[in-house]
Formats: C-alpha cells, sequence, structure tokens
C-alpha cells in the first residue's frame, strides 16, 4: 500500500510551506507564475501562485494580498521558510507558468501578463541571490505543478504536454 | 471587496437583466445556429473569489473549451463563452454534420467553426447590451483555446485582481433539452466600467 501523501493545495493568490514530504500543489497556471523554493539539507519547501508583477498596480482598499504580487510574494516566501530554518543561500527556485493563453494583434501591457510576471519574479529572486535551477514558463497552454518537498522534484501537468519532471 | 456602496441589491438585480438581455439574444442566436430550441438560465451575478469562478465550469483543471474575446468601449470587459468537451463535440455535429474530434484534437475546420460560434454569440450579445445601454461596446477578434479552466479563466481576472481577490461575474448558462448545459457565458465587467453601466441605465450610484 502507498504511504499517504500529504497534499498542501496553494489557490490563486496564495502561498505556503511545507516539509516532512508533503506535495505542494497549485492547479490551472495560465499567465500566472508558480514559483517553488526548496532547501535540499532541511528538506523543506515553498510554493507561491504569483498573479501579476507588481504590488505597485494594487488599488482600492483593503489589505493587501502580499501572495498576489512577485515583488511581495518572493520575499514573504522566503520569509515563511527563514523562519522554519531554512538558509536563504541553500534555497534553489524551480519555476513555470508565465503563459500567454489568448495572442492577439498588437497586445497591450495585460496581454503580455504571463511574460511580464515571469519577468517580474526573477528580479525578485536575483535580489535574495536565488538560484533558478529549472523552469517551464512561457507558451500559450495551462500548467498544474506540484512540489514534493522531501526531493524538490517540481512535475508540470498541462493537457497538450502530459506530465514532465524538472 | 466591497464594490457597490449604495443599493447593492438593486444593482445586482440591473446586471442580472445585463445577463438577461444579453444572453438571451445569444441564445437565439445559437438556437437558429443549431436550428434546435436552446433555453438559458436565468443568470446569476456573484462576487465571487477567484477560487470559486473555475468551480462553475467543473473546476480550475478541467478542460475546457473557451472563447476569449475582450469588450471595448464605454464600458470595457472581459467575455468567455465556455464549453465542456462533449456539449463542444454536440454543436460541431450539429453544426457539421460529421463527427467531431476525439480527445482533444480538434481540425482546423472544427476550432475555425468554434472559434466563429463564440464570435457571433458575443457579437448578439453585446450588441443588445448596447442597444440596451446607448453605451458603445465593441468586441476584439475573438481567440480560442483547448485547456484548463483555471488557466484560462484568471486571465480576465486581471482587472479585478488588482483590486482585491473577488471578481463579479455575470454567469449565464445554456440549456439543451432536459436542462443539461450547454454551455456558459460569462461577462466580467472591468470594475470602473460598472458605474458606467449603471449611469446608462438610470441607476442611481
Amino acid at each position: 500500500m502507498m504511504p499517504e501523501v500529504t497534499l498542501i493545495k496553494v489557490g490563486m493568490a496564495d502561498l505556503n510551506v511545507a516539509d516532512g514530504g508533503a506535495v505542494l500543489k497549485t492547479t490551472g497556471l495560465g499567465s500566472c507564475v508558480g514559483l517553488t523554493l526548496f532547501d535540499p539539507d532541511l528538506r523543506i519547501g515553498g510554493m507561491a501562485h504569483i498573479m501579476l508583477p507588481s504590488s505597485d498596480i494594487a488599488r482600492g482598499e483593503g489589505q493587501l494580498n502580499i501572495a498576489k504580487y512577485a515583488d511581495t510574494a518572493v520575499p514573504e516566501l522566503v520569509r515563511r521558510l527563514a523562519s522554519r530554518g531554512a538558509a536563504i543561500h541553500r534555497l534553489v527556485a524551480k519555476m513555470a507558468g508565465g503563459a500567454q493563453m489568448f495572442a492577439f494583434m498588437g497586445g497591450t501591457d495585460t496581454m503580455r501578463i504571463g511574460p511580464r510576471n515571469v519577468e517580474a519574479t526573477k528580479q525578485v529572486l536575483d535580489r535574495f541571490s536565488i538560484r533558478i535551477v529549472a523552469e517551464d514558463t512561457g507558451g500559450s497552454y495551462g500548467r498544474t505543478v506540484e512540489l514534493y518537498s522531501h526531493s524538490g522534484v517540481f512535475l508540470i501537468r498541462s493537457v497538450q504536454h502530459g506530465v514532465k519532471e524538472i | 471587496m466591497n464594490l457597490f456602496r449604495n443599493n447593492a441589491d438593486f444593482k445586482l438585480d440591473v446586471l442580472r437583466e445585463v445577463g438577461n438581455i444579453g444572453a438571451g439574444n445569444a441564445a437565439t442566436a445559437l438556437s437558429t445556429l443549431l436550428n434546435k430550441p436552446v433555453d438559458m438560465a436565468v443568470p446569476t451575478v456573484n462576487l465571487l473569489p477567484f477560487e470559486e469562478i473555475a468551480e462553475r465550469v467543473g473546476g480550475s483543471e478541467a478542460v475546457v473549451i473557451a472563447i476569449f474575446l475582450r469588450v471595448e468601449g464605454d464600458a470595457p470587459g472581459n467575455m468567455f463563452f465556455i464549453l465542456n468537451r462533449e456539449p463542444a463535440r454536440r454543436i460541431l455535429q450539429g453544426l457539421l454534420g460529421f463527427g467531431a474530434a476525439e480527445n482533444d484534437d480538434y481540425s482546423e475546420l472544427e476550432l475555425s467553426a468554434l472559434n466563429e460560434i463564440g464570435n457571433i454569440l458575443a457579437g448578439s450579445y453585446l450588441s443588445s447590451l448596447a442597444d440596451f445601454t446607448g453605451l458603445r461596446m465593441s468586441p476584439t477578434v475573438p481567440s480560442l483555446a483547448v485547456d484548463m479552466a483555471g488557466a484560462i479563466l484568471s486571465y480576465g481576472l486581471l482587472q479585478f485582481g488588482t483590486m482585491g481577490d473577488d471578481a463579479l461575474l455575470i454567469d449565464t448558462t445554456f440549456l439543451e433539452g432536459q436542462q443539461e448545459a450547454e454551455g456558459h457565458f460569462f461577462l466580467i465587467p472591468d470594475p470602473e466600467s460598472f458605474d458606467k453601466l449603471f449611469r446608462a441605465l438610470g441607476v442611481p450610484i
């Protein structure tokens, strides 16, 4: 019998961390970016489902959802992992998503949101000197991703391309 | 998120009527295309958390056929015509007269037929809405995707994303025969468009 694996779901504009072999999963990434950070020594991982590149564009009242924007989600994920004992210099990043689901003529900024999410995420990772060891970004298709907190294995599922491990 | 400060219930009623008029015309157009009766359910208007929007069409990972177009003009927004696989197959069968794709391998002809259906339906939805409100509203060229519902719909939530974690969705379900869902029409006006819609319809803001 297969041992039970704890699955921790990360929603849209949400983030979470996991260890002890639990699996982090986020579904239906389109232009959003699924970013994962992993500390191989401690075998702890974190995942963020990033929707927009920068919190500068946030409007309206109410509390800012820091998991939504690349510039706020990455520091928060790093903080959450560090508070569980992870060392920032050991963290490695894997990411997927940032697709352009629909192609339009003369695309506006909104239309290019996928690539912009990827660029913004990379910029913030760079600020923390976190290395990106694998990525599967761009294209024009949706992805569901899983991070195995024991191994750091990152699985990507898509309708057209099946399952792939990076 | 508190989208409407005053008269919230009345405003939701008005938006329901907006969906009724738009989708009513689109249902008539679909019925003409397929040469059989197409019914629709009373539209629902809800401010929903992003996560729940994909639940309407089977969940974030459910594979759907979606025609997306942007509404341009006085009250911009996003519009989706969404079909699950089986209804899409039935529609193609009815329209083209031969068996549609197994799996998700649609031929160019089938994709182009689906795209054109989306185009016609969105056009009739919007033109009736434009007549009703006196606002200028025109659809962009439609774009089609066969993919996970979550990946597709999140694209229509970006305008709301800058404000909060919910979006206001006008959802109309098309029914075929014995109340079986044939497809969905989603209209997600940009947050700034609501006041324009209400003003055009004489609703106090």
